[in-house]
């Protein structure tokens, strides 16, 4: 290396991508750079000229804009522009324009190409948006996978399976023979349709229980059974299964939460096979798991409220060992149902049995398993059809009072809108809840389109699971089918919107204008969910959770190949960085909230979180133009 | 110093007929391919002249008892300055280097003790500035010391026009009404050595005394001289000296 070219390398060798090229690739770099330097005002790139150089600023500022004059971007030193015009035909789609004394180091074609070729983080850095949020994405998942390896992939074969008339005798047989340690109990029937499967004969089966290694002790020889006794005098009726789907986290706190080893995994009502806790001990971690048993084993709303800074450790902690968002999110919303679920049966305790059946509802963040945190809460009580609000209501304030106090005081602050199950509004027969439902998708006002973007997000925690699924039904069976619905509603989605980037310490925002900091929830999570709720209401999907909303969507032709991809490494992107910087200030003893201030942010994550910008950006536009407003409803 | 003179009228020497004389007396054969080579017309716009950043680094400023110990050149235009033409040289200096300017320049005994003679680099050096107009900063170094050491080596000397950015700086910050004016009240004057002079125009400070990067920050000055206070139109003539 000519030591006089160290000025131009190091410089260079400071700013992604070049921050990751070998010595040699540097070298290279430096050797060919041309300079040249431009005034304050100056045009750089113009319009349709042929570029051959990407550019490269070694000091000074520069502004890069649209066709048709909009401000694009704006860059400071070593920053790079005029990739995406090498990358195509090599005309200039981006013009830019120096706005300070501006030097550019211009690096020619030739030398750009053999980077491509020779680096593959240096390609993806310049290949625009897609590849580096889909880069990004996809380091944090390999990291750790617990929370979205689905339970299938642990299943490694066919669980065993006895007819319910077999003797104990020979159902401990044949679990020896497959070297097994549990068996799934069947019979012919459908009278469980959870359960009901057919067999390759066409004929129908239920699954009736299971039958484990402990229980042979259990129930078999601790009872004195004889070994004929039929294995289906035997089984336990209550039967804890899983979806093959759940993720290894969710099955772990399954087989916590019921004190359960083996746990049947389900394909739909068919079983595909059976876990033990044993398969999945690789997969445990310290996160979450012990808080969640803690968290059942408190006897009164104090002990729980102590648990809080247990809370904010295991946040950090799932952080630390590189946890990706969706992970904590549900993680977070697991602790927040493990909590509420908690103080609902300590209510249950002190007030009794509740006079009628209910279910208690979470909405937004929890519902969508998405927390973080920084949360408050967001609840409700759908009542049976049966309530009598002189007999009931007594009970049903006292219980949502007893848990709304004790989630504050476990850190789940009141909601400023009142959304919770002791504002009477909410405490509701079901029947009034379609009824509210109907009413919003049918006459969408500001204050309709607010409870929509909150009550559509919905979850049953605990008690008639049945009555949430109704709604979610009526949801999925209206909401495509009501243009006007869902053109209010992609309006509403548009009142927040991304800034353009960052320029050195500030937060650059579309006109030009600096700020200080950023609220990374208004600003990209929030509206980016909202956007995603849209497309979700339109096509009917029954996910709560944006990163399934986005599979659902991608089954449909809603948007363009790939976009949903797109928008889900964008939405990753965002809630990590405030994921993130809510670890840094709980790190530095600040309360955690969702701002981010520039000069925290590094430089790769800034090139990926302008990226998100801008993949929010583009999805919103789109947004307004898929949901127009019905024309006739315009006439009136 | 009590009384604003009008500034004195700059003399434009005949360059033209300087190199033309030159060329038909010279007998070295790498002086007469320099020579021979002509450069642009004085009126020929500053935007078509392909010029060259020159810079020596020396064991002192006086060329009768200093030597050179380094060059370092750029061809470059208005619109570039493509790092792949660079050239650079460390050179044996005829005088003992003293221990003061070792710490001046970065260049060590070990660099020096295998480097040429600057006899043996002179073909090629005089190659890179043929055709091309020399800009320099501070030509009160480069002109003499060149003309010296080519002289005691070819036995005849070598001189040329030159663009010399701290004089085109003094010209803004010296030379006018208002530099003069401040003067008169006593105010210090604007400093326009390379790095301060880079500065004004936002350049970047780069680490100084490395003949080449010198050359280099002086192409980027001439750059950001031209695009503040003149235009690629401005005839040589008006920038030479």
């Amino acid at each position: 290396m000519d030591v006089e070219l160290l000025e131009i390398r190091q410089h260079m060798g400071q700013f992604p991508p070049f921050d990751g090229l070998s010595d040699e690739l540097l070298d290279a770099i430096a050797e060919q750079v041309e300079v040249r330097y431009f005034k304050t005002g100056s045009d750089i790139l113009v319009l349709n000229d042929t570029l051959n150089e990407l550019c490269f600023i070694r000091s000074g500022a520069v502004e890069v804009y649209r066709r048709q004059g909009e401000l694009y971007n704006r860059l400071g030193e070593g920053d790079i522009f005029g990739h995406f015009s090498l990358l195509r035909n090599h005309k200039v789609r981006f013009p830019a324009s120096a706005i300070e004394d501006t030097l550019i180091y211009f690096i020619p074609n030739a030398v750009f190409q053999r980077l491509c070729e020779e680096d593959d983080d240096f390609a993806d850095f310049v290949e625009l948006e897609r590849p580096r949020l889909e880069t990004a994405a996809e380091q944090q998942k390999k990291s750790n996978d617990m929370m979205v390896t689905r339970i299938r992939k642990l299943v490694t074969r066919y669980p065993v399976m006895v007819e319910s008339t077999a003797s104990v005798q020979e159902v401990a047989k044949q679990i020896s023979g497959a070297q097994a340690s549990a068996a799934l109990v069947i019979d012919e029937g459908s009278s469980n349709p959870r359960y009901s499967f057919q067999d390759s004969e066409g004929k129908t089966w239920q699954v009736c229980g299971i039958l484990t290694d402990s229980d042979f002790r259990t129930r078999v020889v601790a009872e004195g059974l004889s070994p004929q006794t039929a294995i289906g005098d035997v089984i336990s009726e209550r039967l804890i299964t899983i979806q093959s789907d759940s993720s290894v986290y969710e099955a772990m706190l399954t087989m916590l939460r019921n004190n359960v080893h083996h746990l049947p995994v389900m394909y739909r009502q068919r079983p595909v096979g059976v876990v033990h806790l044993s398969d999945i001990i690789r997969y445990e971690t310290q996160s979450g798991l012990y808080l969640v048993s803690n968290i059942f084993n408190q006897s009164s709303a104090q002990g729980l409220a102590k648990l809080a800074p247990d809370v904010r450790a295991a946040f950090v902690r799932m952080v630390q060992e590189g946890a990706n968002s969706q992970m904590v999110g549900s993680a977070l919303s697991t602790i927040g149902r493990s909590f509420t679920r908690r103080l609902l049966e300590l209510a249950e305790e002190a007030l009794g049995p509740p006079p009628v059946p209910y279910c208690f509802m979470v909405n937004g963040s929890m519902a969508r398993n998405e927390q973080s945190i920084v949360t408050d809460q967001d609840n409700a009580l759908i009542l049976s059809d049966d309530f009598n609000p002189d007999e009931h209501d007594e009970y049903f304030h006292a219980l949502a009072a007893f848990v709304s106090d004790g989630l504050d005081a476990c850190g789940y602050t009141y909601c400023k809108g009142d959304v919770m199950a002791t504002n009477r509004q909410w405490r509701q027969p079901l029947h009034v809840w379609k009824r509210y439902f109907q009413d919003w998708m049918a006459n969408p006002t500001p204050e309709r389109l607010l409870h929509s973007s909150i009550f559509f997000d919905l979850d049953s925690i605990y008690g008639e699971d049945i009555f949430v699924e109704a709604l979610q039904d009526l949801i999925a069976q209206t909401a495509p089918k009501s243009p006007l619905f869902l053109a209010a509603m992609a309006r509403n989605a548009l009142n927040r919107t991304p800034p353009l980037g960052f320029f050195r310490t500030f937060v650059m925002e579309k006109d030009g204008k600096h700020n200080n900091s950023i609220n990374l929830k208004r600003r990209g999570t929030a509206p980016m969910v909202d956007l995603i709720r849209v497309h979700a209401l339109a096509c009917g999907s029954k996910a709560q959770n944006s990163f399934q909303r986005l599979n659902d969507i991608s089954n449909t032709q809603l948007l363009a190949a790939g976009v949903s991809d797109k928008l889900s490494y964008a939405l990753e992107f965002l809630c990590m960085s405030r994921i993130r910087h809510q670890v840094i200030d709980l790190q530095e003893d600040r309360i955690p909230d969702n701002n981010i201030e520039p000069e925290n942010v590094e430089d790769s994550e800034r090139h990926t979180l302008k990226d998100a910008f801008q993949v929010l950006n583009n999805a919103q536009k789109f947004l307004k133009f898929r949901y127009p407003i019905p024309t006739q409803r315009q006439g009136r | 110093m009590f009384e604003i003179r009008p500034r004195k009228k700059v003399v434009q020497a005949n360059w033209e007929g300087y190199m033309a004389e030159r060329a038909q007396r010279v007998h070295d054969d790498a002086l007469k391919r320099f020579f021979d080579m002509p450069l642009p017309s004085p009126d020929t716009p500053i935007g078509k002249v392909p010029m060259v950043a020159l810079d020596m680094e020396t064991t002192g400023l006086d060329e009768r008892r200093h030597a050179i110990v380094s060059i370092g050149v750029v061809p470059f235009t208005l619109d570039r300055i493509p790092l792949a033409q660079r050239r650079y040289w460390v050179v044996k200096p005829s005088r003992p280097l003293d221990e003061a300017s070792i710490a001046y320049h970065h260049i060590t005994h070990s660099e020096i003790a295998n480097a040429p003679d600057l006899d043996a680099v002179l073909d090629e050096l005089l190659e890179v500035l043929a055709g091309r107009l020399v800009v320099v900063h501070f030509r009160n170094i480069e002109r003499p010391f060149l003309d010296a050491a080519v002289k005691a080596r070819r036995g005849e000397g070598v001189l040329f026009p030159m663009i010399d950015t701290m004089s085109l700086e003094a010209r803004m910050h010296r030379q006018t009404l208002w530099a003069r004016f401040r003067r008169w009240l006593g105010r210090p004057p604007v400093s326009i050595r390379l790095n301060a002079s880079r500065e004004r125009y936002g350049l970047p400070a780069y680490q100084g005394h490395h003949a080449l990067v010198d050359a280099l920050a002086t192409a980027e000055l001439l750059q950001a001289q031209m695009s503040y206070h003149y235009t690629p139109e401005t005839p040589l003539k008006a920038l030479w000296c």
